[in-house]
This record gives C-alpha cells, structure tokens and sequence, in this order.
C-alpha cells in the first residue's frame, strides 16, 4: 500500500494534488451538497420564494404514481440490459476462446461498439426500427407483429434495451474473455481427464472460475444501464411513448431542466446518488476482497 | 577518497530499535564488507551512510565531514543497488551520464567520463542499448559504472551479488575487488554471503540484531572469533559447537562420557572447574588411530566434494554409545561434521576416532557467547 | 486442449458469425442509408445496398450540415468533439498523474484526506447532480465554452487510481538511485516517472478519449450555442425535427461520422485500448 521511499517537501505536494481537489469541490462536492439542500426546499410556481419542507419532495415523490412508475421501468430496463448484455458477451466470449484461427480477427470484429456513444447506438437501432422504412420493423411486420414504438409503450422499450445492450456487449465479452483466458488450461484438462465432457467442463469448472469476473460485470452493468444510458432514451423515445421508458436519470433531466421543478428534481438526484453509491460501495467491497486473494 | 567516521548511531523505527549503537573508523580507500544474515540491520546502515535512512541517534562522517542532516547527494557516495536500479527508458549511457547530467557536468566532460568507465568496465560496445537488453553481469557492470562516473568519494554496495548466478558472481566478486584496488576509493560493501565478505573485505563488520559483533581482518574474525555468532556465521560448513567442563585441574577439557580433550599446552588454569562451549572448525578435527583419539564421530552421513570428504555425525563413546550424559545436563550433542582432506575412505555406521588440532580450538562462555580463551 | 468433435468447431463460428453479424449490422444499414438519396428513404424499406450519392451526402453534411436543425455544418461539430475530447484525455491524465504522485511518493499532513476526497467523485456521476453542476458552471460563466464542456469533466478518480497503482509498482530503488543520483520530487517525476508511465498513459489516453467522444448529456446541458454543439448531441437535434420525417440519409452520414474517430481509435490501438479498458477497472 505504502512506498517505503518518498519525498520531503512542504508545498509540494499540496500543489500536486490542488488542481484534482479544487475540481473535485467546484464540480462534485459543491453541487452534490447543493442537490442535498435543494431537497429539503420548496419554490412557489413563480421561482420567487422557497420554503423549508423537510423530507416532503420525498414523500411526494413516493407517492407520486409517475415516479414509481419510472423506478418499475429503470429496474425492468437494467435487468433486462444487464443479463441479455453479459448473456450475450458470455456466449461470445467462450466462443472466441475455443476458436485457434481468427481469434484476433473476431475479436476485433466484436469490441468497436464500446466506442460507438449511446445516443448514437440509440439513434441506430431507432432508424432500423422505423415504423415506416426500417427495415427490422418491416421483417417484423412481414411475420405478423405490427411494430410501432411511437404508440406502443412496450415497443419503445424493447426498443431501447435492445440499443443499450448492443453497445454494451462488447465490454462484457472483453472482460469475459479476458476471465476466461486467465483460467489455467490445466484444471480443464484435468477435468476432460476426469471425464467430464464440454457442456459439463463449463458449467462445473469454468463458471464458478468465472465468478469474479460475472460479479463485477454485474455491478457495472447496473451501473449502466442506470446513468449511461440516457443518451438511448433522449435521443429517441424521449421517455414516451406515455411514460413507457422514462428511466430515472432521464426524469431526473426532465423534471429539472424541462419541468424546473427544482425540489423535486433535486430529490430524485439524492436518491440516484443514494443508488450509485450503493453500488460503487458494492463493487469497492469486492474489489477489495480479490485483492486478498 | 575519504574515511568514514560512526559513531554510536542508532535506529529506531518508532519504538523498535533495529540498529543498537555502531562504532567504526574505516579509513580512506579501505574495503570494508559489513556481513551477517538477513534482518540484522546491515543494509540499514549502509542505507543511514547512504543518507536513505535518516539517523535516528548518533553522527556518521565522510571524510570529516557530519552528514547527518546532509541529502544524498551532497555527501559525495554514489550506491549500487541488489537490483541495480536502473532506469528502464534509458541507455547504457544515459544510465551513467544522467547523476553527471543533474550536476550540470559540462557535456564533454560526461562523454570523457562514461566512455573511460565504459572501457574500465568493457562496456564500450553496449553504450546505445537499454538495460533490457543486457545480461546480468553486464547490467551489473553498467550500475557500478554508474557509481564510478561520479568519481565519488565512497562506494556503497548494497548486495550488488546477490541477483547473479554462482558461477557469475564469482568472476563479478574478482571484477569488483580489482576495480577497488585500481580507484583505491573507499567502499562499503553489504552482503550476507560469508565468500564473497571473506575474499573482498580488508576489514569486516559481522552484525547480529543491529550489533557489531566483531570488527577485525578476515583472516582474525576467522582465526579468533569474538564471540559463537561470529565463530558459527563465518566459514563453511560451519564451526562445531560442543559443551565441556575444563577440568578441575587446569589441563585439558571433559565432553561428556570418555570423551576429553588434552592438554594442548595452553594455561587454563584459572578456568578450572568451568563451564564452557567448546568450538572447533570440520577442518581442525582430524583423523587419528583409536589410541590417540580424544573424541569418536558415530558417522551417520558422508557427502564426497571431491577436494575433501564431510563426515557428518554425533560424538560417541568408545563402546559406541552416544555422548551426554548428566554431566552436561543429560543434552545430547547437535550434529558435527568433520571434513577429512581427499577422498577419505570413511563410510555411514562407522565409528571415527578423532583428534583435535592444536591452537585451534576456542572457548566460549555458554551465557554471553564471548570468547574467553584459546586451547 | 485437443478438441475430437469437428462439428463443434463449425457451430463456434457460426455464433461468432452471428455476433459480427448482430453487432455490424447497425452500422452497414446506417452506411447504406447515408450513400442514398434522401427521396429513396422516405418511403418503403431501407436499401441494403449501398446508393451512388455518397460523397454529396458527406460533403452536404460536412460542409453545411442540415438546414432543418439550424444547419451547423457536421464538420464544425467534429472539431468541437475532437476538442472536447482531447481536452478531458489530456486534462485528466495530467491532473490525476500529478495527484497520484503527490498521493504515493509524499508523506503530508491530510494525505488519506485527499486521497479519499478523490475517491468520493467515482460515486458522483454528472447524472447525479445535472441541476446544480449546471448552476455553477452558469455562475462562471463557462456556459457555451471548450472550457465549460471539458474542465467539470477532468477530475477522475479513476485515471488517479490506474497511475496510484502503477507508481506503486515502480522499484524503490529507482528512486533511491535517482536520489543518489542527486534528482529531486521534481527530477524525479520528469526524468524517470513520466517515462516509465508511457504505457499506461498512452492506454488511458485512448480509454479517456472515447469518453470524452461520446459524452451526450453534460454537452447537452451547456451548449445552447449551436456552435459549441459536439456531433453526439448534435445527432439528437438532427433528429428531433418538429413535425417532419428526418432527413434520414444525412442523419446517417451523421452518425457514421460521429462513430468514426472513436471505432477507428479502438481498431487501430486494440492493444492500448484493452490494457486501458482492463486496468481501468481494477
């Protein structure tokens, strides 16, 4: 943890790490404490008064049927993300691993749309979508299902899964492949040796060898599909059709920037980072464990 | 060139005391080797002479100089380090050159000044490469060339061996005593290898748990151990240990049993009656007809090296029962070993009537360790 | 592993096949789409062939973008994005290696408070705290900025972790002989550290760069001035024209255009991008 050399100096170090501290305070603790504070107030329609309401933006938000309903979509939206995500990247993954030939190429092949941006995997699939020229929506038509995701709610949401987790199985194949390769050969040919054949080889060896790996996908796909997918949601849907794929981050944006309600907004953003610290929380804990290892 | 001064320097790391006072005077251009096993706070103090360390209590010196509160830099040392240190991402040249570089050398100069230590050193063809790119012994080469550019006025060594295999460090071991005598400047050399102390030292240092337990020449920390750690650390395979009573008398010694030693024409009569551990190096344990032997070896394991033969085994009686009795305080002796010159014909199960050699035995107190007298 | 059933090699790359497939598909539609004419998508099914009117639609967009979305040219955007881009790589990386290093080789009064100060950012991302990050960034006046698209972006607990890490494997005795060598913190840092980190300062370039690339909602927030406006969230404005079909086939340039730098620097520095990617995490 420590190195056992270091400098002496009295300013130096100081100054060395100001600039990610002064940062840190302007851009992060200032507005997460101001989010806090914002909370527990009330602004009248015209902006012109606020008021102490203690933990009432929070009560209200609770018992407000559109804000449970955006935390029933954002839990379907990330489950559904996260496991068809690392399903996907899984299956990928150990392909890749058995193939000699081409492992490079496929590879290569398979990791690019970790680059492509949310917004725009959004607008991609929305386009090959398109009720009216895409062409996924007119195979669809052609086998009997009439897709429409500016009407149908469920539609927009499969809409924008499928867009989030198009992007995101590149990362999970990585890791997975990456997890994968570092499991020795030996315990698997000990294994066949043992009379164990392929199928069963995976799921007795290689999957709880995994274990690592598929936690930590798991703690950061959530995170995800949480905040970083509101690009998909906003360049598209837009949350509609209804409020069929209003995530939480994207009622958070709305709320705040479309609906200036600034107590309510400022609730929802405390218990988003009520969430991510949950979850980073999760993950340190983790981290922390495999390095005992 | 200049001599190194400590006095009564110690070290603490918060409430543990690892280094417990060392005084010593080495003089300019002197080898000085400080040797003992890991832990015992060796690298320590080279370290607190290095200005690594700070120091806790006591003054070091270079050449007449305090350099306690001085940086490393400004105490004119350049080190080699046990894994050379050097810098990845530079040349074999920029290696050396870059101390120089810092001190604002003009640029001729540090040409001049590499290219002879290269030369020294044979290093001319490999000034352009990276460390990763050399063996070994050259990388090892390219860190002492890195101290000699400096042209310092003490050299540092901290285990500079120890990364090399056998046979390389014994040629590096001749390469870096040569390379002493020619600068002539004074170095201070950490290892916990007892050959490589031996062969390089003028004068060693033997350290036991951040002591100084004997500072002499080589030849008399061999010959006169100063105390068992020093007698049992110092030369290979190791000095047996026995214990023995001198006898009532004064003349000769009781192990135990039928086993004594004679008189060997030394005075220990103010002694007498007295506890003692008697030791005595393989070598001076030598093989004689049964009526001259004062001690028997039961041998239990012969190893053959060729130049001489090891018997290793316990002391027994003539009738071959084994030595210790309540005498001693009903201890059975530790294993000893003998080594017999050629391929002696000494076989397992045999019973080896030894004698021991005169003026080489050593007595010590069994409480304190130090020596008291040589027989 | 010696593998006795052939077929099995067969099905494991037809899943490949499929997976190249799934995750090419996206983009061979929306490089189709961009080399048609507009008339030839606003009615039926998309082409799965390319069109001949690929460089019109690439200059039309890069030169004077639409004129439905207040016609900032494609090319205006891609700088900003390559600016803000580089802005948060560079920026972060510098700031992070500085304060690593202050964290690792110094001992200070409030060291573990820094330390930990930094790492509180990791659990507050922008989407967090979207209103009054806005705020301040409006209080100073970066509204409509490079600075204000990149500078609230660059402290990265991250990158400070990934350096922390690294400097920690660094042998003490490099430092030791850089000491003897008579180099000081800063010496040290320039001449021995810097160079050292090469590697993995190149890794989390590549890594930071797509993120900055790809930012959509911070830019969002605090460009109103279209040209400040990044090409992902441009894209969006392309898109959301009010009562009308978007020009889908120079959406599509669009979007090819904004998926290139960032694809392009992940095929060409796999290497940097994976050892980034992986370390990053750890």
């Amino acid at each position: 943890m420590h190195k056992r050399v270091t400098f002496r100096h009295p300013l130096l170090p100081y100054l060395l790490v100001l600039p990610q501290l002064a940062i840190t305070f302007v851009f992060f603790l200032w507005p997460a404490s101001q989010a806090l504070y914002y909370s527990v107030l009330r602004q009248d329609p015209f902006g012109l008064k606020t008021k102490f309401v203690g933990l009432q933006n929070f009560e209200r938000l609770f018992s407000d049927p559109t804000y449970l309903n955006s935390f029933d979509v954002t839990i379907v939206f990330s489950l559904s993300v996260t496991l068809s995500g690392m399903a996907l990247g899984l299956l990928f993954a150990v392909m890749a691993d058995r193939v000699v030939k081409g492992a490079a190429t496929y590879k290569t092949l398979l990791i690019w749309p970790y680059a492509v941006a949310p917004a725009v995997a959004g607008v991609l699939w929305w386009f090959l979508f398109n009720p009216t020229i895409g062409i996924l929506a007119y195979a669809l038509r052609s086998l009997g299902y009439d897709w429409n995701h500016a009407v149908s709610g469920t539609d927009a949401l499969i809409l924008v899964i499928v867009a989030s987790t198009w992007k995101q199985v590149s990362y999970n194949f990585l890791f997975f492949l990456a997890g994968l390769q570092a499991i020795p050969k030996s315990l698997i040919e000990a294994a066949a040796i043992d009379g164990a054949g392929p199928a069963r080889r995976f799921w007795t060896i290689v999957f709880p060898l995994l274990s690592p790996t598929t936690f930590f996908l798991l703690v950061v796909n959530m995170v995800y599909a949480f905040f970083e997918t509101f690009g998909v949601v906003h360049a598209t849907t837009s949350g509609g059709p209804g409020q069929a794929t209003t995530i939480l981050v994207y009622k958070v944006f709305n709320d705040g920037f479309i609906g200036l309600n600034l107590g309510s907004s400022a609730a929802q953003s405390v218990i988003l980072m009520v969430i991510v610290i949950s979850l980073t929380m999760i993950q340190f804990r983790f981290i922390e464990r495999r390095v005992q290892y | 060139m200049a001599e190194i001064c400590m006095r009564g320097v110690r070290k603490r790391y918060g409430d543990t005391q690892v280094i417990h006072g060392i005084d010593v005077e080495i003089a300019d251009g002197e080898f000085i080797v400080i040797v003992g096993p890991s832990g015992c706070g060796k690298s320590t103090l080279l370290r607190m002479v290095a200005g690594l360390e700070t120091i806790t209590e006591g003054e070091i010196s270079i050449g007449g100089r305090v350099v306690n509160q001085l940086e490393p830099k400004e105490r004119d040392i350049a080190m080699v380090f046990q894994n050379y240190a050097l810098y990845p991402h530079m040349s074999v040249f920029d290696n050396m050159a870059y101390g120089l570089k810092i001190a604002r050398t003009p640029k001729d100069e540090i040409r001049a000044r590499v290219e002879e230590a290269a030369k020294l050193l044979e290093l001319g063809g490999l000034l352009e490469r990276k460390p990763r790119q050399l063996s070994g012994g050259q990388r090892q080469r390219v860190a002492m060339g890195r101290a000699i550019v400096r042209k310092p006025a003490v050299f540092l060594f901290d285990e500079p061996l120890s990364n090399l295999d056998a046979k390389l460090r014994v040629q590096m071991r001749l390469e870096i005593k040569q390379l002493q005598r020619k600068l002539g400047t004074t170095s201070l050399y950490v290892t916990h290898d007892q050959i490589e102390a031996m062969t390089l030292a003028d004068r060693l240092v033997v350290m036991n748990q951040g002591r100084a337990e004997q500072i002499d020449t080589p030849m008399a920390v061999y010959s006169d151990p100063a105390t068992t750690f020093v007698a049992g650390f110092i030369g290979s395979p190791a000095m047996n240990f026995l214990a023995g009573t001198v006898e009532a008398d004064g003349h000769g010694l009781f192990l135990g049993g039928d086993a004594r030693i004679s008189d060997k024409g030394s005075d220990l009569s103010g002694l007498a009656g007295r506890a003692v551990t008697l030791g005595v190096r393989p070598e001076h344990l030598l093989a004689v007809g049964e009526s001259e032997a004062e001690i028997r070896l039961g041998v239990e394991l012969v190893e053959t090296l060729g130049a001489d033969t090891l018997a290793h085994g316990r002391p027994v009686g003539a009738a071959g029962t084994p030595l210790g009795d309540a005498a001693l305080g009903g201890e059975a002796p530790g294993l000893i070993t003998v080594r017999l010159p050629g391929l002696a014909p000494v076989r397992e199960g045999e019973r080896l009537p030894l004698r021991m050699a005169e003026g080489e035995l050593h007595l010590f107190d069994p409480d304190s360790g130090r020596r008291i007298a040589d027989v | 592993m010696v593998e006795n059933r052939p077929w099995m090699a067969w099905i494991t790359h037809l899943v490949l096949l499929c997976g190249v497939l799934l995750v090419a598909f996206p983009l061979w539609v929306a490089f189709v789409a961009s080399t048609h004419a507009g008339g030839d998508l606003l009615s039926g099914v998309t082409p799965l062939l390319p069109g001949d009117r690929l460089f019109e639609n690439y200059r039309t967009v890069l030169g004077s973008g639409l004129s439905a979305s207040g016609g900032v040219p494609v090319g205006l955007m891609m700088w900003n994005s390559l600016v803000m881009a580089l802005s948060i790589a560079v920026g972060k990386i510098a700031i992070s290696i500085i304060s690593a290093y202050a964290i690792v080789y110094f001992r200070f009064p409030f060291r573990m408070l820094c330390f930990w100060l930094i790492f509180v950012t990791l659990m507050l991302p922008v989407e967090v705290r979207i209103l009054p990050t806005f705020e301040v960034v409006s209080d100073l006046g970066m509204l409509n900025s490079y600075a204000g698209l990149s500078v609230p972006l660059i402290a990265s607990a991250t990158a400070t972790f990934l350096f922390r890490q690294f400097f920690l494997t660094v042998p003490d005795e490099l430092t030791e002989a850089a000491r003897v060598d008579g180099a000081g913190p800063l010496r040290f840092f320039l001449d021995i550290l810097l160079p050292l980190s090469r590697t993995n300062v190149a890794a989390l370039f590549v890594i930071l760069f797509i993120y900055g690339w790809v930012q959509y909602l911070w830019p969002l927030l605090v460009t109103t001035d279209e040209s400040f406006y990044t090409i992902v969230m441009g894209i969006q404005r392309m898109v959301t024209v009010a009562d009308a079909e978007p020009q889908w086939h120079l959406v599509m340039a669009t979007a090819v255009l904004a998926m290139l730098p960032p694809v392009a620097v992940v095929v060409l520095m796999q290497g940097l991008f994976v050892k980034g990617l992986v370390e990053t995490e750890k």
